[in-house]
């Protein structure tokens, strides 16, 4: 049969494509488009081609923040992950247990961001916060205000408070969906509690880790709102991250071709980290596909 | 390899069951010879898998006990018990090679590496799996994958039993018959005391040696495939088994004669009913109706004939009874109003359901 080969069926992409344009492709080209040019003002453009990406990258001040990020984003995968398998493996599979440990978990996911930052700014206050005077009561010298180790613990405690949740909540999912029978093919095979996670349970929640992962990665590593209102980026610039430092940029300094450079760095780091994640967490999937062609 | 007898047995899913109906298993004894293979037959429903469950220690019974070769071992643990099972949909373990997956049982009960390496190559051999052996198992299809569920049963040569849980639902139907032919092969071979959860009527009369048939919870009947097609001892039993299955219709039993829909028919014999029988029916399977121009023949009328294949079946309508007749090769159609006679050495009465003993 003869197939009609014309492009009508372009029409039925074109409102998605039209509406993709208006909300990212537009605005992410016009901060290309800054990020070429240097503006004094009254509307004067000129062109300086990769002049504002050079110095960028090169700036101390950019790999600093860099480092600070891929650090902070570091932590918190490495304490989120492993704990929200824990606590997912722990929950209860029926009964009325688990719809209390799933609203107490959603609990922290529902509070805005800004709201989380100022609960935990005055929770970890040493004059008045419960944990700060606490902590500071026992002896211990902490203040996010004044010490760096400080305001980045609270940080990373709150990271964790907020988001395991959605780590848990994920896996959860993925550990209610296996079926009964590879538990009690499991026991009767004699395999021990670690060979049923490490063979059963891991391999069935690949693909909702692989999520879980690349969710908590991103928005780690884009992480605003939180520092901003607990620690504004200090003390000194010990929590000044790459979003904090953008800010500073764009809006404090109103660098605004280099603050679109930094923007366009930091947009394809995202990319290409996520990208590298993806990649490694479903080589096998890929090995599978190829070897069924 | 051991003997397995199930004495009183109840269960209920219920944790304080307050009525008979709450238990999915009503209490049955049933013994199972070591290396007998046996079928449990009975609708989706029936306690089939509960009753498979109870065997192999997944699941605690409400009542009774278990014994393996006269040992109680109700309170025991499947690993303890040493059983194999087979489950509906394939269980691997995804990330395993085959090789892995055949050999994880033996693994986890510390058996020696070139001990387990021969074990498993001749395994994979007799399940024809040797090419995949180095393969993810989660690459494979549906019906290998199932093998290697099966092999990681067999793979273990002590085991006291092994139990299938429908274990050919999601296999093709032509794969179906050589996987079940191997079964066979296996059983002859292990010698396994084998126990073959279906559905399927046709799956459990070829691989069974004995049958048993379930019905809400209630074993109605154990017998040799020929023995259930022959003399079912329940009107449950005629109707599940065959193809169609039993007519079975209600009648009266008149100073020792059988009235049919005022009919007074001959089957040659007398009956004499329990007392307290109430529900009385008269049971024929549609291989035994024969059409017949004699002139005590029944009068019925052809209502239809359905093509089943090798066989026609005739639908046929007698006052305001309906019964179905198989009808022989090679004879012409029979249509309108036709007589048949009833086969009386296959004829059954039965009371309450039950079947009752005739006498000549």
């Amino acid at each position: 049969m003869q197939k009609a080969h014309d492009h009508k069926a372009l029409w039925l992409v074109a409102p998605a494509l039209l509406l993709v344009a208006f909300t990212a492709v537009i605005p992410l080209m016009t901060v290309v488009n800054y990020s070429v040019q240097d503006t004094f003002g009254n509307n004067q453009f000129f062109w300086v081609g990769a002049e504002w990406y050079r110095e960028i990258l090169r700036s101390d001040r950019f790999h600093a923040a860099f480092l600070r990020q891929i650090a902070f984003s570091a932590t918190i995968l490495a304490i989120e992950i492993p704990l929200g398998l824990a606590i997912a493996l722990s929950m209860p599979k029926k009964g009325l247990g688990v719809s209390v440990c799933l609203v107490l978990m959603a609990l922290p996911l529902l509070i805005p961001w800004n709201v989380v930052g100022t609960i935990w700014q005055i929770f970890a206050r040493v004059d008045i916060g419960l944990l700060g005077h606490t902590l500071s009561g026992l002896g211990i010298d902490f203040n996010y205000t004044q010490n760096a180790g400080a305001a980045w613990v609270t940080l990373i405690i709150m990271d964790v408070w907020h988001w395991t949740s959605l780590v848990v909540l994920l896996c959860y999912a993925g550990l209610v969906a296996i079926p009964p029978a590879y538990y009690q093919a499991a026991r009767i095979d004699g395999a021990s509690r670690w060979a049923i996670f490490r063979y059963i349970e891991l391999p069935k929640m690949s693909r909702v880790l692989l999520i879980a992962v690349l969710l908590r990665f991103m928005d780690s590593f884009m992480i605003y709102t939180e520092p901003f209102v607990v620690t504004g980026g200090g003390p000194g610039n010990a929590t000044t991250f790459l979003s904090v430092d953008l800010v500073k940029m764009a809006i404090g300094q109103f660098d605004l071709g280099p603050a679109a450079a930094m923007s366009v760095i930091y947009f394809l780091i995202v990319i290409l980290v996520s990208w590298a994640f993806y990649t490694i967490m479903t080589r096998d999937d890929f090995e599978q596909y190829r070897r069924s062609q | 390899m051991a003997r397995i007898d199930l004495e009183n047995i109840a269960h209920s899913y219920a944790a304080e069951p307050s009525s008979e109906d709450e238990f999915a298993l009503k209490k049955l004894n049933v013994s199972w010879k070591d290396g007998g293979a046996y079928a449990l037959l009975g609708p989706s429903g029936c306690g089939k898998t509960t009753l498979l469950n109870i065997i192999s220690g997944l699941l605690h019974p409400s009542q009774g006990t278990v014994l393996f070769n006269g040992a109680d071992i109700t309170s025991k643990s499947p690993e303890v018990r040493n059983i194999a099972q087979v489950f509906q949909f394939p269980v691997i373990y995804d990330t395993m090679t085959v090789y892995q997956n055949l050999a994880f049982p033996l693994q986890n009960r510390k058996i020696p590496k070139n001990e387990i390496n021969t074990r498993v190559t001749r395994l994979a051999d007799m399940l024809e799996l040797s090419k995949y052996l180095s393969r993810k198992a989660r690459d494979l299809s549906a019906d290998e994958k199932q093998k290697i569920s099966l092999g990681r049963g067999l793979i273990r040569e002590d085991v006291a039993a092994i139990l299938f849980d429908e274990p050919l639902t999601v296999i093709d139907p032509q794969l179906k018959w050589s996987l079940r032919s191997q079964l066979k092969r296996l059983h002859a071979e292990f010698n396994h005391t084998m126990i073959y959860v279906t559905h399927d009527q046709t799956e459990a009369l070829t691989f069974a040696d004995q049958v048993i048939v379930m019905s809400e919870g209630e074993i109605v009947q154990t017998a040799s495939p020929q023995e259930l097609f022959e003399r079912p001892a329940h009107t449950f039993v005629g109707r599940f088994i065959g193809s169609p299955g039993m007519n079975v219709m209600p009648c009266t039993i008149d100073n020792h004669h059988l009235i049919l829909a005022g009919h007074a028919i001959n089957i040659g014999c007398t009956v004499t009913l329990p007392t307290g029988a109430e529900r009385i029916e008269f049971g024929v399977r549609p291989e035994f109706v024969k059409i017949s121009t004699d002139k005590c023949a029944l009068p019925v009328t052809v209502e239809a004939i359905e093509d089943a294949g090798r066989y026609q079946i005739a639908r046929l309508k007698f006052c305001d009874l309906t019964l179905a007749a198989i009808l022989p090769d090679g004879e012409p159609q029979p249509s309108g109003n036709v007589g048949i006679m009833f086969d009386a050495e296959n004829s059954h009465i039965y009371a309450n359901g039950h079947l009752v003993g005739k006498r000549s």
